[in-house]
């Protein structure tokens, strides 16, 4: 990597600690809920797929410079997004969208789990959103399901026919739902303790329905704007979907 | 100059039923974190700890905040042409 991309990194990346200035508000699992066992496991679960997100990062930069800043970037509007607290008011409660739908569909599935490792770290370490023993966990649930259940979708619409609006919204609900649903199952597998598990995973996710239902359709949303931006404007980015998480 | 006045309607209703809803509703807007996270992990005697470095002290994250949008807002502003360069016309 050059420098000036490499600054451009780093800065992008740190530039943007603290754009929320809010308490955290989200799908992050704090520190300390997770006992060591499990939390451990999420981070056995989750270096696989941060490695393979590295070897990409590299092996594309050889043939594409540009993916560099493009990955930068991609970072920075998945640290904001993904810390944005929005009111619901159909539960009256606030939680945010991930986009890591929108940045695997952009950059692929595998780089968007190092891009969501870099901003949930940030996030532990100056939002109080998350935290680093629990960044296996978090990283896995919106990183790794979020990133590869978006990107498969958009991959199987766009495949069946949909035009990329569809397949955009859906890879952004889908992604979404994905990154609920993989957390509930984190708590309910850690918590359950002498009680059972299934019931305790259905109370969870039935608990984030009134939230994460809207907020998912929303991602939808947000997921088609963006991608209409870059389309419009850097459609040449766009190519760079076909390697995406295949190296 | 159609797409512009629905557009404008657009926002227009959005904002109105966000701004309704906001007023009408009562609760405290918590995050889904204390609502249902924190919630059933307490039940489960694992009580979120504090974090290492805890920004939510007095001015303490508006300076982060505050920081981090001028030096973001300068180095995507220094980049942003190179990132998205203007269309080539013709």
């Amino acid at each position: 990597m050059g420098r000036k991309h490499r600054t451009k990194l780093v800065f992008c990346m740190a530039a943007i600690i603290g754009s929320s200035p809010a308490t955290a508000l989200a799908m992050h699992i704090s520190e300390g809920i997770l006992p060591a066992p499990w939390a451990a496991l999420w981070f056995a679960l989750s270096i696989p797929f941060l490695y393979w997100g590295l070897r990409d990062l590299r092996l594309r930069s050889e043939t594409s410079p540009q993916i560099k800043p493009l990955v930068g970037l991609v970072g920075a509007a998945v640290f904001i997004i993904s810390c944005m607290p929005i009111p619901v008011p159909t539960a009256g409660t606030c939680s945010h969208p991930c986009g890591t739908g929108l940045a695997a569909i952009l950059i692929g599935p595998a780089l968007t789990v190092v891009v969501t490792s870099v901003a949930l770290v940030l996030q532990a370490l100056f939002l109080a959103h998350g935290g680093l023993t629990t960044l296996g966990a978090d990283t896995f649930s919106m990183g790794v399901a979020g990133a590869f259940v978006g990107y498969g979708v958009f991959r199987l619409a766009r495949r069946l026919g949909a035009g990329w609006v569809i397949a955009a919204f859906l890879a952004g609900l889908f992604s979404d739902w994905a990154t609920y649903s993989i957390t509930s199952l984190e708590l309910a597998s850690a918590l359950h303790g002498d009680g059972s598990f299934v019931h305790l995973l259905i109370t969870i996710l039935l608990a984030f329905v009134p939230t994460q239902v809207p907020l998912g359709v929303l991602e939808g949303f947000l997921c088609v704007g963006a991608y209409q931006f870059i389309r419009t404007r850097r459609p040449e980015l766009l190519s760079t979907l076909a390697l995406g998480g295949s190296t | 100059m159609k797409n512009v006045a629905i557009a404008c309607l657009t926002v227009v209703v959005l904002a109105l039923g966000l701004y309704l809803g906001l007023k009408s509703y009562l609760g405290e807007w918590s995050g889904v974190d204390e609502t249902v996270i924190e919630k059933f992990a307490e039940a489960a005697n694992r009580p979120p700890a504090e974090p290492l470095i805890n920004t939510d002290q007095g001015d303490l994250l508006l300076f982060f905040f505050l920081v981090a949008g001028a030096a973001g807002g300068f180095v995507g502003g220094y980049y942003f042409r190179e990132l998205f360069p203007p269309a080539v016309k013709g």
